[in-house]
């Protein structure tokens, strides 16, 4: 479990090279700072007092303030991990949660006002949904399953994600200049490594080094792979090319799909899953370039399709000789299905309301959106201070005491 | 014929484009340059070490043009690079002592006139 939490907190700043090479080179450092931060101001947040809303003794919409400021957390065994470990095991998928949804913002929210939301959001809006399915909640006793965080993570990131894109508005270059990737051997090394750390994220899901890890280890593996297959045969059908960019997007697709399924399906289902995954993210992907929507890095097609084919495949393929819990449909047990659907429409209302609140709230006391003079600079140099290829040339050093 | 030289802000480039292209400026090449022309200094730290960036990321055009096309193409340059705080950039117009079209050996007028707006050549 040690190295399992290492390995997911290593995703979150392999989301930030994947989200960094996909913006233009003047919002780089930005766009991976968007990641990077959630590592600190959630993390914080999550030890103080998300963990216990999540985690705690509570309702079944809640948990409690019992376990805040990591209160009565110590060394004892929490299931089979010491307790203050499964704190930090669910304090990084806090963490990649809240910075996942950054892609949908990219390129013109001002930094400050992000910081509070994802600090926010990931107590107002993380929390309860990780309470309802894994903390002891009303999705987890109706019998939702999601193994490693199909709908706590990616749907809800994903519903989070459209809203805020629809709030803060296009970007001013959006459909009216072509905005390209600045450097998609970033994109590539995030998605590798990402799936480097996914193994610790489905994996340890299992919480021990057991057959259900192995298995959940196994279809980690498998179902990206088939979703890439997949993707690669519709990009050559239809371009005659197959994408580096699409590459890497239809590892991060299967690596969602799974997510919920991981421990529950077997590997030839995993398979199955990865591949069917592809084409609704594919086609979403296509579609929404064309709209209006401008969800940058698209959150919702990668995580929310994405994440919607996994977790309802889930109550399909869902197969109780391989996880010992229960069948999905295929295996007569319909009834799955449609506690599956209930988890997902739960998480996407809830998590759309809540972020509208955060973010309005926000709003009230933040400019939420950089000026068009800044985007036009790039966020960069007018958030940071930096650039994230800057050259030297020009650069006249400033003394301590101000003077030249 | 005239060279047209045009320094703009990069963030505008595109504007400036459309605004050639709806002017019917076809034939043009750009460069990265950097340069300072009395605008603000950026300040970045990187660490402890603080530096004022005097020279800002700028785009150049080059245009050559008939003389007829001189003044529609600096008109769109502008209007479409215009912002109106210090640093949108300088226009040079120059004159221009002969032109080749490496293709077909073509000289001056015929050189900057755009294959399009000839009779097609083959």
């Amino acid at each position: 479990m040690l190295i399992a939490t290492a390995m997911v907190l290593v995703m979150t700043p392999a989301l930030g090279f994947f989200y960094g090479g996909l913006v233009r080179a003047k919002n780089t450092l930005n766009t991976m700072m968007m990641s990077f931060v959630a590592l600190g101001f959630v993390g914080i947040a999550w030890a103080l007092i998300g963990y216990s809303l999540a985690f705690s003794e509570g309702s079944g919409l809640l948990g409690s303030f019992r376990n805040t400021f990591l209160n009565g957390v110590r060394l004892e065994s929490h299931g089979t991990i010491p307790h203050i470990l499964f704190v930090a095991y669910q304090g990084t998928f806090a963490i990649i949660t809240a910075a996942l949804i950054s892609g949908a913002i990219v390129e013109r929210m001002r930094f400050g006002p992000y910081l509070t939301f994802v600090t926010l959001w990931s107590i107002v809006v993380y929390a309860p949904i990780a309470h309802w399915v894994w903390g002891g909640g009303w999705l987890g006793k109706l019998g939702a399953l999601d193994f490693a965080g199909g709908t706590v993570v990616h749907i809800n990131a994903a519903a989070a994600a459209l809203v805020i894109a629809l709030v803060l508005g296009t970007r001013k270059d959006y459909a009216r200049q072509a905005i390209i990737p600045q450097n998609v051997p970033f994109t590539l090394l995030g998605a590798g490594l990402l799936w480097f750390g996914w193994f610790g994220f489905n994996g340890g899901s299992a919480f021990g080094a057991n057959a259900s890890a192995a298995l959940a280890f196994a279809n980690t593996m498998f179902a990206p792979s088939a979703t890439l297959v997949v993707w690669s045969l519709l990009d050559l059908m239809r371009t005659r090319k197959t994408t580096a960019v699409g590459a890497a997007t239809a590892i991060v697709v299967g690596l969602v799909a799974i997510t919920p399924a991981a421990g529950f399906v077997s590997p030839l289902s995993a398979i199955a899953i990865g591949g069917i995954a592809a084409a609704p993210s594919y086609f979403a992907l296509l579609w929404r370039a064309r709209s209006r929507v401008d969800d940058s890095l698209d959150v919702v097609s990668a995580h929310g399709v994405g994440g919607m084919v996994g977790a309802l495949l889930t109550g399909v393929l869902a197969e109780k000789s391989w996880n010992g819990v229960g069948d999905g449909a295929l295996f007569g047990n319909m009834r799955q299905l449609g506690i599956q659907a209930i988890a997902i429409v739960a998480t996407i209302a809830y998590s759309a309301v809540a972020t509208f609140v955060v973010v309005k709230v926000i709003a009230l006391g933040f400019n939420l959106r950089a000026s068009v003079k800044e985007e036009g600079i790039g966020l960069d140099v007018t958030q940071h201070g930096e650039e994230a290829y800057s050259r030297g040339e020009g650069a006249i050093l400033v003394h301590a005491d101000g003077g030249i | 014929m005239k060279l047209v030289v045009a320094i703009v802000r990069p963030e505008k480039l595109n504007e400036v484009l459309e605004a050639l292209y709806r002017a019917e400026v076809t034939g043009l090449t750009i460069s990265r340059v950097r340069g300072h022309g009395g605008e603000t200094e950026q300040v970045e730290t990187y660490r402890g070490t603080t530096v004022k960036v005097e020279l800002h990321d700028k785009v150049r055009l080059e245009i050559g043009v008939s003389d007829h096309f001189v003044e529609p193409t600096v008109r769109a340059i502008l209007s479409a690079g215009r912002t109106g705080e210090v640093g949108d950039g300088k226009i040079f117009v120059l004159p221009v002592e002969k032109v080749y079209r490496i293709r077909t050996g073509e000289e001056d007028r015929a050189a900057v006139t755009p294959i399009t707006m000839e009779e097609s050549p083959a």
